[in-house]
């Protein structure tokens, strides 16, 4: 018998029929929380109409909705959108997380809606974001979560897994997203396709909260099913008390890990020993380069924030770089946190007010800037330095985006082109 | 029973190079702006309309046509549009080398048939071109020109053929009393 990875585990404790958790096997598998979004949102409730008319989720308690797309909307299809949901919700009982609350995948994790060994699923592709803090989280469509809402579980292929190991230090001005970058440089963007990945390494254990999330985040870009990082102490009871905080039973709160003999498909290491600042050029967030290769590119505009960046810690070390200076004239720079909470954060800690004092504009959380929302599109030939996960042509806009870590970014702004970090 | 070998003509969707596109995303297929549209049938016209090369492809295509991309096609969100334009259109089968996992759920939940074709991209250039007329067997997974073998995909998984059969993965859900 060999041993079992860690979406094994999970899977086999969430397994509702005999198929082995075995990879290329279908499960049927349980869902902890199945959730949908405003945008996907009115399709789920559409499909549910359709087919299964009036009659109750099978769990309420178990169902919600999260708004962050296009919050508050700028537009009327979304508000329509928001508010088919929200009548539905009323009629079903379900929650609604609604447009001032922030990205949901973040909510979720500060609820404790989803926790370590839980399953989630939801209409966001970086659902698989949840493997930051070892639980399975993972975007389907809106027919999957329609019938996820009313049966409880789906199919899922179990799929294989590869380890990725990670040696060296990371040191600044190199953050998790410099890190990140260099994964993603090495597996490129289908170097995971179809996996659930597991990441080791004295250098990922080293990760807060903010740089697990900003790892596991960028699976999707990797291909990836899923990127578990093996949950620390530290994780394991940020997560207790977030279940404790909303009434919940926080016994349930298990970590998962790999036994030792478990199978991989593949090891591949990554050494990051001499790594220097990386960024994302267009037109895929694969395509990385050192910044020292671009820089002096004039840039017109910044954006610190999304799911992959959109943490405290990520805007208390733009406001280290920024505090008592201002961003050069001609650049717009503009911050979008995660979540109200740490908006609320970023208030009391004062980091709001420095990068106020340093020219930035503020806005309410959710995914503003990333994808074309409610904030920050680009213009034809725009020039925009972005923390967010994703630089496809089109996805925010006309404009030319490449994704850097916050505080490449920061200096960035400051310097009005492409700056390499100072440590 | 739901046809598991469909002939159409075929579209090969290559890049300005010539060469068969790879990681089309959603965003190429079904662009964001079009998002609030819940309505199946005005999806159609807005297929690779942000997929360079390919915006009037809508208007070109008809239904029963084959459609035919390179590697992890559908990469990118979870949108169910990225895959109800194809159905709206008509397009009766997608061959690629591989699909993004989350396009391939939603195609398969949806009853679309998506095949996939190890080393399409390799093989693509020399043996096939937009126009043919090819057939698709979904249970074999040969793909044939003038009745003559040209590759093998991978045949349907059971599940695939399941929802396929049922019509999607509602009616699948019904069949077996979940
Ligand atoms: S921040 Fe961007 S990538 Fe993240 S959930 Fe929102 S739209 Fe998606």
């Amino acid at each position: 018998m060999t041993g079992k990875t860690i979406i094994q585990k999970i899977f086999e404790a969430h397994n509702q029929d005999q198929t082995a958790v075995e990879p290329g096997n279908i499960i049927w598998l349980g869902l902890d929380m199945r959730t949908a979004r405003d945008f996907a949102g009115a399709n789920v409730v559409k499909n549910y109409r359709t087919h299964y008319g009036d009659s109750p989720v099978a769990d309420r308690d178990k169902t919600c909705f999260t708004f962050d797309l296009v919050v508050p909307p700028s537009n009327i299809p979304y508000a329509n959108n928001q508010q088919i949901c929200r009548i539905w919700a009323q009629e079903q009982g379900v929650r609604v997380y609604d447009v001032n609350a922030g990205i949901g995948s973040h909510v979720a994790i500060e609820e404790g809606l989803v926790y370590p060994g839980s399953t989630f699923v939801g209409t966001d592709s970086h659902l698989n974001i949840m493997g930051a803090i070892g639980a399975f989280g993972q975007g389907m469509g809106d027919q999957d979560i329609a019938f996820g809402f009313k049966t409880g579980k789906t199919w899922f292929e179990v799929p294989p897994t590869m380890k990725v190991v990670v040696h060296g230090t990371l040191q600044a001005p190199c953050t998790a997203r410099d890190l990140t970058l260099a994964i993603l440089k090495r597996l490129g963007s289908n170097g995971a396709l179809g996996r659930s990945v597991e990441f080791y390494g004295p250098p990922i254990e080293a990760l807060d909260m903010a740089g697990r999330i900003t790892l596991a985040s960028q699976v999707t870009e990797m291909g990836g099913i899923i990127g578990f990082i093996p949950p620390s102490e530290e994780i394991l009871s940020y997560a207790r008390e977030r279940l404790l905080d909303s009434g919940l039973d926080a016994s349930q709160v298990v970590g998962v890990y790999a036994d030792p003999d478990a199978a991989y498909v593949e090891t591949v290491e990554v050494d990051i020993t001499n790594l220097e600042p990386l960024i994302a050029c267009p037109p895929s967030p694969a395509n990385v380069k050192p910044v020292r290769e671009i820089a002096g590119l004039r840039i017109d505009s910044v954006f610190l924030g999304s799911c992959t960046n959109g943490r405290f810690e990520d805007f208390a070390a733009v406001a280290d770089v920024v505090r008592g200076k201002h961003i050069a004239s001609g650049v717009m720079a503009s911050v979008v946190p995660a979540t109200r909470r740490i908006y609320a954060q970023m208030l009391a800690s004062g980091v709001l007010q420095d990068l106020f004092d340093a020219g930035f504009i503020i806005s309410n959380p959710g995914c503003g800037g990333c994808a074309s929302g409610h904030l920050g599109m680009t213009g034809k030939g725009q020039v925009n330095i972005s923390t967010s996960n994703r630089n496809f042509p089109g996805k925010q806009g006309l404009g030319d985006t490449y994704l850097a870590s916050p505080v490449t970014a920061a200096w960035s702004a400051l310097k009005g082109v492409v700056t390499v970090p100072e440590g | 029973m739901r046809n598991i070998q469909v002939t159409g003509r075929l579209w090969i969707l290559n890049d300005a190079a010539g060469q068969l596109y790879n990681n089309i995303d959603t965003d190429m297929i079904f662009h964001n702006r079009y998002l609030h549209i819940t309505d199946v049938d005005q999806m159609g016209q807005y297929a690779l309309d942000n997929l360079e090369g390919w915006e009037d492809f809508a208007q070109r295509a008809q239904p029963g046509d084959i459609v035919m991309a390179g590697e992890n096609f559908g990469a990118g969100s979870s949108r169910q549009q990225a895959v109800d334009c194809f159905h709206a259109l008509g397009i009766e089968a997608l061959v690629a080398e591989s699909f993004g996992a989350i396009y391939k759920r939603n195609a398969i939940n949806s009853g679309l048939p998506i095949l996939t074709v190890p080393e399409l991209t390799l093989k693509a250039a020399g043996l096939f071109k937009s126009g043919d007329i090819i057939t698709v067997d979904f249970q074999s997974g040969e793909v044939c020109l003038d009745g003559k073998l040209v590759v093998m995909a991978k045949p349907f998984s059971q599940v695939q053929m399941d929802i396929y059969q049922a019509g999607n993965l509602f009616d699948y859900g019904r069949k077996i009393g979940v």
